[in-house]
Order: C-alpha cells, then structure tokens, then sequence
C-alpha cells in the first residue's frame, strides 16, 4: 500500500477512535436516562449503529465487490480483497449486533432470544458469511479462490430478501406468547438523537478503518507469497549456476560466483518500499 | 443448452444407476434420519405426527447435501472436468444437466420418505395436491442450490465438511416454506399452506437463474 492510503488510514482511524469515545462520553455521562427504558436507552446509541455497518455497509460493499469482481472488464485483485475485507468486517459487526441486541433483550423482553424475524434472519446472515470466510480460507489458487468467494457472496446477498420473507411469514403465523412489543419504536429527542447520530457515524468510520487496516493485511500477505516464490525461485537458481560454474574447475573462485548468488537478494526490501 | 442438459442429466443418472450409491447409501440414510427422529422425540403418536413435516423437510435437506456431495464428486474423477469442459457443452447445460440429475434423485428420497412418515408417524395428508406442489417446487430450488454450492467446493479437499455448512442455511427458506405447506396440507388448510408457496415458487427461479448465469465463471477455472 501506498504512502497516501496509509495516512489516509491513519487518518481515519483517528477519526474512528475520536467519535466512539465521543459517543461513549455522551452516550454515558451526558444523555440522561429514558422514559421508559431507564439506562438500557444507552445500548441503542450503539445498537442500530452496528447493525447499520453489518447489513448495509459491510454486505452492501461485499456485494458490489463481487459483482465488479465477476464482470470480466472490471475484474481485478482489488475487487477481492475489498470483498473479502468487507465481509470479515461485516462478520465481526454481524457478532456484535446479536450480542448487544441479546443485552438489550434481555431486561427489555426477558429473554435472550426470541424467533422474531429479524433476529433469525440475521443469525441466518452470520451463518452464511461465515461459510464465505470458511470458503475464503481453503487454499487455492488466488483467481480461483477469488472467483469461487464472489460467486458465494453474492449467492448469499440473493438468499438475504428470501430468508427475510419467509422467516417473516413464519413468526407472524406462528407467534408463541408476545414478548416483542410493536410500540417499541422509540421516539428520540434532543441530546438522545444527536447521541445516536454521533454513533451512526462513529460505526461507520470504524468500519471504514477496519476496511482499509484489513485490506492492507490482505495485500501485504499476497505480496509476501509472490515475493516468497521469487525469492525462493531465484535461490535455486544461485544454486544451479553455483554447480555449473563448481564443476568443472575443481577450486572454487568466489568472484566468479558472486554476482549470480548476491543478485537474488535484491527481491527482499522492506514492504511499502515498492512503488 | 437444452439438449446438453439433456446429455450431462442423462450421464449422471446412468451413473448413479450403475454405481448405485443413491440406491444404496442415499435412500437408507433419509430412512434412518426418520428412525433417529422417531427415537429423539420419543414414541408418542401425538408429538410425532405434530412434528412430521418438519422432520420430513429436515431429512430432505440432509439427503439433498449427500446427493450434491455425490453429484460433485462425479466430476472430481481425474480429467474429468477438462473432459467436459473441452466437450463443448454449454456451462449452463451442465447446470442445469446435474440439477436435474439430482432433481429426478431428490423425488425418489421424497417418495420413500413420504412414505416413510405415512407408516412410521401415521400421518394423513388432507390436501395432497399441495403437498405434491410444494415438494415439487422445493425440490427444484434444493437441487439448483446444492449444484452451484457443490461447484464451488468442487476440487477442495475439504468438501465434505465445507460443503453442509454452505448449503444448509442458504436453504432455509425451503425448510421453513416447505414444513409449513406441509402442516397445512396435514391439517387441509389450504389457504395459509398455499401462500407458502410463493416462497417456494421465487426460491426455485432465483437460484436457477443464478446457478444459469454464475456456472460458467465457476467452471473456467475451477
């Protein structure tokens, strides 16, 4: 990666970490306790962000990647690692929006989990996109692999509406005893609202840093294989030319093999050091 | 692409009928799937009965995942894939070939099992037609879903383990759908059942015409 997308991340990372604490500040000491809720109002500041960044960002952007990946005048390695990137990140935040809504459920409804559409629906989605990264992890020819990871993302992405659709049907006709209370919908003022904007935007520039952080990791390990195999490559060759240049005459003349032994040593030079 | 489908179809099927692993391993498997259910939930008619379309539906997916194992696993032979690539054949026939294979495969599985809840949890199905649309419906979607899913394992070492985890929460729906279409024809509610089936009927095409688009990509490298 370049020197300007690396303080482009940097950047935004601080710009991440600057928000989040904002809103952990507000979010805590500032905004005063709900209504209704009391303090379990403070989960939301964080809640509806994360699961923002998990449905829509993160599978949004791993959905266009594939796609792009796919179409033949677009395709390119940047395309994959950005999937990948994106859908590791939305994996992690898919996590995250399970637990803090199971923390939230639990003193709200009285039960860590209930059958609700949205909440099977996005354990589906876990489901699915972990079997991406399990898909992702098999080693395989870096095109092939690319090529097999996008088909699997998308094939996912389509299964999203379906999933949703049907888990809906299926709660609303088999409804066991409500806990989900419709009227939950919360209505937010002031210092409340601007609190969970702050958060919205917090998450999302920690998703973007995550991105970026993640996607660099990827191209450096590519790199790290390319430049193993051409190091490797040309260490066999310093080799054959030493037999070559050792036999026939019986003593060794350093001088004459050097060049052909140092040569190789060349390819290993600090990462970021190539244009 | 028709006639290729027609081709490949034909070749997985004679191989399956030679081979008879489907005879042999797939039947007996979803049977016993329906055994262990009996044994879990207990001897109990009641629960059983209440329970059936669910286990159905759950059998069907597990033998869906072991003929799509299957079906892969034909072409995992050495030269096997150059060898059908090379021939010429329409990606998309290919696809559309083995899903139909696994397709035709998948209504045997339903008919013993379909029997096998008749005898074994005594149940009676009310509107049977919609029961027969249903399945037909589902089997169509598994068997498209299963084959794109198998050819992007194909060639993996790990395929056996990988490959449930990749098909089974894709076809949920068809789970959900389908038990409940069942239920419905169990019980002659044919109002709610067949509104099921408008998950069933948009399942099958988007993954038929996914699989039809997305094969060929899969195919060139794989």
């Amino acid at each position: 990666m370049n020197a300007p997308a690396r303080s482009l991340s940097r950047w935004v990372g601080a710009a991440a970490l600057a928000t989040t604490a904002l809103t952990v500040w507000l979010g805590l000491w500032v905004t005063p306790p709900a209504k209704v809720q009391g303090t379990l109002v403070r989960l939301l500041y964080l809640h509806p962000p994360i699961a923002w960044v998990a449905l829509y960002c993160a599978f949004g952007v791993a959905a266009l990647s594939s796609v792009l990946y796919l179409w033949r005048r677009t395709r390119s390695r940047f395309w994959d690692r950005l999937g990948a990137s994106a859908v590791e990140v939305g994996v992690v935040f898919t996590a995250l929006t399970l637990v803090t809504g199971s923390l939230w459920g639990r003193p709200t409804w009285g039960v860590w989990w209930t059958w609700t559409a949205r909440l099977t629906s996005t354990a589906l989605l876990l489901v699915l996109f972990l079997g991406y990264l399990a898909l992702r992890r098999v080693p395989a020819d870096p095109d092939v692999r690319a090529r097999r990871c996008a088909v699997a993302a998308l094939v996912a992405v389509v299964d999203v509406p379906i999933v949703s659709f049907s888990v809906d049907w299926w709660q609303t006709l088999h409804q066991r005893g409500t806990v989900l209370n419709p009227g939950l919908t919360l209505k937010v003022h002031g210092s409340m609202a601007w609190t969970m904007g702050l958060g919205f935007l917090a998450m999302t520039l920690v998703f973007v840093w995550m991105v970026l952080v993640r996607y660099r990791i990827e191209a450096l390990s590519d790199r790290l294989g390319d430049d193993e195999l051409e190091i490797s490559l040309s260490e066999r060759w310093a080799e054959g030319a030493m037999g070559t240049a050792v036999e026939p005459t019986a003593t060794v003349e350093p001088a004459a093999v050097e060049p052909v032994a140092v040569e190789p040593a060349v390819v290993v030079e600090p990462a970021g050091g190539r244009p | 692409m028709w006639r290729d489908a027609l081709l490949v179809a034909e070749k997985d099927l004679r191989i399956e009928l030679r081979s008879r692993v489907a005879l042999w391993q797939v039947l007996p498997f979803a049977v016993l799937v329906l055994v262990l259910f009996g044994f879990a939930l207990g001897p109990g008619p009641t629960t059983l009965r209440a329970a059936a379309p669910g286990l159905y539906w759950l059998a069907v997916l597990f033998s869906t995942v072991l003929a799509t194992q299957r079906s892969t696993a034909i072409e995992s032979g050495e030269g096997t894939r150059d060898g059908l690539r090379l021939s010429g054949i329409d990606p998309a026939g290919v696809f559309l070939g083995k899903a139909a294979a696994v397709a035709i495969q998948l209504v045997a599985v339903q008919l013993l099992l379909g029997a096998g809840i008749v005898v074994l949890f005594d149940v009676h199905l009310e509107t049977w037609w919609l029961a027969l649309v249903a399945s037909a419906l589902a089997t169509v979607g598994l068997s498209a879903a299963g084959v794109l899913y198998g050819a992007l394992s194909a060639g993996l070492r790990v395929r056996e383990t990988l490959l449930p985890l990749l098909v089974l929460p894709i076809v949920a729906p068809v789970l959900i759908a389908g038990s409940r279409a069942w239920s419905a024809a169990v019980t002659g509610a044919v109002a709610s059942g067949a509104s099921w089936l408008k998950i069933l009927g948009p399942f099958a095409a988007v993954y038929l015409a996914v699989g039809v688009a997305l094969y060929g990509p899969l195919q060139e490298t794989a």
